[in-house]
């Protein structure tokens, strides 16, 4: 086992970087649902998914496995992706309805 | 003997002019029309010639020809396309196709200038094709086929004027009292079916043969009920009501199935189960005195009827029940004889009377024709064939077969001298209506104003020659030659204790009292014609009665059809129809509307609401998972923090 790491679990404990990460996760949550502006959503939803990297990367340690860290290599490239294709989303909105308030973007129903 | 007589064929050709005609023959030219559809009878009679010929020349009947094709095949339940040729279905064949032939061709000249003159020759081959089926059928529900399908022909053609309410429900009449009598022939059928295990007339046949002591039981029960199927379809007591109506037909119709070939089918149908009533004496009483009580009953009706056709639909009835108390006192080549020379006969009155109307532009009522002799000759001069044969005088067609049905009934014990009474009275009022008829309509002075009455066309003409050449020769051939022919197919009748003098005796007074009904209408409608409104006025409730006809429709709108209808409407329509099957699709519509209207607001559109139920619900499946651990038995403490 590592000395170093061990130095660094023996000094945070792993709860912590759990709490962050629901901590942050929420934060996440809470500001999908509230703001207003599609721009936060849409960085609230990045929030949501770097929390989640935490807890990842957490657990990849205290299990020593690596697949935990590959996971957040997955998930990167997807956020990756999913912000290219949503700030392209974000722009076509804007251009054809001139606002970004998420309340008014409301067709998308039967 | 192995001959092909194809008697498929005699079926089939009229069903390929029905479905020609009735497919392509509304855009096609008249004369294609006529030709196919006169062209199909035509051959179907070819065929049966051919087979007349076949089994006069080498006794070959019965032939049985059988579809390779299984029909039913279900357990052990088999039955067959088959088709039997025997002697009583040979002249059963050669009345329906040879009538039906001559019918058609009248049709040609009488249908000429009505609309729908494709539709009616389709019906009337189709007609031909369940007729044809039914008298050759060899088992019971092959006929229960052509049965029912000469039903469904008959009320086509009785509806054919359907833009006339009477005719349409003239048609509906017919259909639903027929129905009547067709769940009587079907319960039957079951009888014959739970009893014997088939339905084939020739193994029911053996198989009574086989066991000479049964009888009575349930051959009674089977018997009677097909008896009902019988009255239904024959127009006997009590279901007679139909045929009367049925005159809202075309004139041809009425003389081919409502006279000469469609109403007799119940006649046939006990004939040809004649095995079975044979093993049941109560139920050939009963058949015989329907039979005699029908006769009267319509006869008294026939009477007063002032309609010219309603005579005939009333004289049809009363001549049914002749037949009938012949097969109810076993004669049943009478009935068979008295069948065919009918079929002449009556198709005859019915075509003259087609004539008739057709001359004075669609007058009908008896009471505004008069003087036609001299307009109308042929008419007139074929038409008294026709009355002379069915009041039964000598040597007409109708005193042979009359003749024979009173002389059986005459040898069957006391109750046939019953029988034989009421025959002879009938026999009475029938000549009294005929010469009635006769008078009115022929004789005296026009009463009809500005219509110049013209003779028919030769097309129609030339069938009541014939016609009327059958009515007068058609009994030549005598009740004991034709038994004899009969006598494989229906049993023959031993002579009990008759004798030639007695049957001239019969003959005479017969003639006798056809004589007098003729003397009585000859006072009351050419010497005094004042007297037969004096006669009415001075039995008012008599005549009011007849002239009603009994208010047997009245009297069975009373009992059967306004609580059958309050039934209907009450128990069907509104308990079942509206409030319980209608209250449970409502309640469903109900449910899914009102679900849909809740759901409906989920879909609002709004990310964030979304966004909401997803957390919410994401919250609660983690809180699910996760329920049992965190307030449970503290199985798992989240001790992660260290180790």
């Amino acid at each position: 086992m590592n000395s170093t790491l061990h130095l660094v679990q023996q000094e945070v404990p792993l709860a912590w970087y759990l709490l962050l990460s629901a901590v942050l996760f929420c934060l996440g949550v809470v500001g999908f649902l509230i703001k207003r502006n599609l721009i936060t959503v849409f960085m609230s939803i990045e929030l949501m998914l770097n929390a989640v990297n935490l807890s990842f990367v957490t657990f990849a340690h205290q299990w020593h496995d690596v697949k935990g860290q590959i996971f957040v290599f997955f998930v990167m490239m997807v956020a990756a992706a999913e912000a290219a294709v949503g700030l392209a989303i974000i722009i076509a909105v804007f251009r054809a309805r001139a606002t970004l308030a998420v309340d008014r973007i409301d067709l998308m129903k039967l | 003997m192995n001959v092909n007589l194809h008697l498929w064929l005699i079926p089939l050709l009229p069903f390929a002019g029905f479905l020609f005609n009735g497919v392509l023959g509304r855009r096609l030219p008249k004369a294609i029309v006529t030709a196919v559809a006169l062209l199909a009878p035509l051959a179907s009679l070819g065929v049966v010639l051919n087979a007349v010929l076949a089994s006069t020349s080498s006794a070959i009947l019965p032939v049985t020809e059988t579809c390779p094709l299984r029909w039913i095949d279900a357990g052990s339940l088999h039955v067959n396309f088959s088709f039997v040729l025997d002697q009583l279905s040979l002249v059963m064949l050669l009345v329906v196709t040879g009538v039906g032939f001559i019918i058609h061709v009248y049709s040609v000249g009488y249908m000429s200038h009505e609309d729908g003159y494709w539709r009616f020759f389709s019906y009337m081959n189709l007609f031909m094709f369940f007729m044809t089926v039914l008298v050759l059928a060899g088992n019971a529900l092959l006929m229960f086929v052509g049965w029912e399908g000469v039903g469904l022909a008959s009320y086509l053609l009785i509806g054919f004027y359907f833009q006339r309410q009477s005719a349409a429900d003239a048609g509906k009449k017919a259909f639903i009292v027929n129905r009547i009598g067709d769940f009587g022939f079907l319960i039957g059928l079951f009888l014959l079916l739970a009893n014997f295990g088939t339905l084939t007339f020739s193994e029911i046949a053996a198989r009574l043969a086989a066991n000479p002591g049964w009888t009575g039981g349930i051959l009674t029960a089977i018997a009677l009920c097909l008896l009902v199927g019988a009255t239904g379809k024959s127009a006997q007591l009590p279901l007679y009501v139909w045929l009367p109506d049925a005159m809202e037909g075309p004139t041809p119709v009425s003389a081919l199935i409502h006279a000469a070939t469609m109403v007799t089918a119940g006649v046939y149908m006990i004939a040809r189960t004649h095995f079975l009533f044979d093993r049941s004496p109560f139920a050939l009483s009963v058949v015989a005195i329907v039979g005699a009580a029908t006769a009267l009953f319509a006869a008294t009706i026939g009477l007063v009827q002032n309609d010219i056709k309603r005579v005939l639909a009333y004289s049809t009835i009363s001549q049914l029940g002749y037949m009938f108390l012949a097969c109810g006192v076993a004669a049943y080549s009478a009935a068979i004889f008295h069948l065919m020379t009918h079929a002449f006969f009556k198709a005859l009155l019915f075509l003259a009377a087609g004539s008739v109307i057709h001359a004075l532009g669609g007058e009908q009522d008896l009471r505004k024709m008069g003087g036609l002799r001299k307009h109308i000759p042929i008419t007139f001069w074929t038409m008294t064939a026709a009355v002379f044969a069915i009041a039964g005088f000598f040597p007409f067609a109708g005193f042979f077969s009359k003749d024979a049905i009173l002389y059986a009934a005459f040898l069957q014990g006391s109750g046939g001298k019953m029988l034989w009474f009421v025959g002879l009275v009938t026999a009475l009022l029938t000549s009294f209506y005929m010469f009635r008829l006769w008078y009115l309509a022929f004789m005296g002075e026009s009463r009809s104003r500005d219509v110049h009455p013209h003779e028919s066309p030769w097309s129609m003409l030339g069938p009541l020659v014939i016609l009327a050449l059958l009515s007068v020769s058609g009994g030549w051939i005598g009740i004991s030659r034709f038994g004899a022919y009969l006598a494989p197919s229906v049993g023959a009748r031993e002579g009990e204790g008759g004798s030639f003098q007695l049957e001239v005796l019969l003959g005479i007074l017969a003639v006798a009292v056809a004589a007098i009904g003729w003397f009585i209408a000859d006072r009351f409608y050419r010497q005094r014609p004042e007297s037969p409104a004096q006669l009415a006025a001075s039995v008012p409730a008599g005549y009011k009665l007849l002239a009603n006809k009994y208010y047997a429709d009245e009297i069975y709108r009373a009992t059967l059809v306004r609580p059958l209808l309050a039934i209907s409407k009450f128990v069907l329509e509104w308990v079942v129809d509206v409030a319980i099957l209608g209250g449970i699709a409502w309640l469903l519509a109900g449910i899914a509307t009102f679900g849909g209207a809740i759901l409906q607001r989920w879909q609002s559109g709004n990310l964030r609401s979304y966004a909401a139920w997803l957390a919410l619900g994401a919250a609660a499946l983690l809180l699910f998972v996760l329920f049992p651990h965190v307030w449970g038995a503290s199985g798992i403490d989240i001790k992660l923090a260290g180790h």
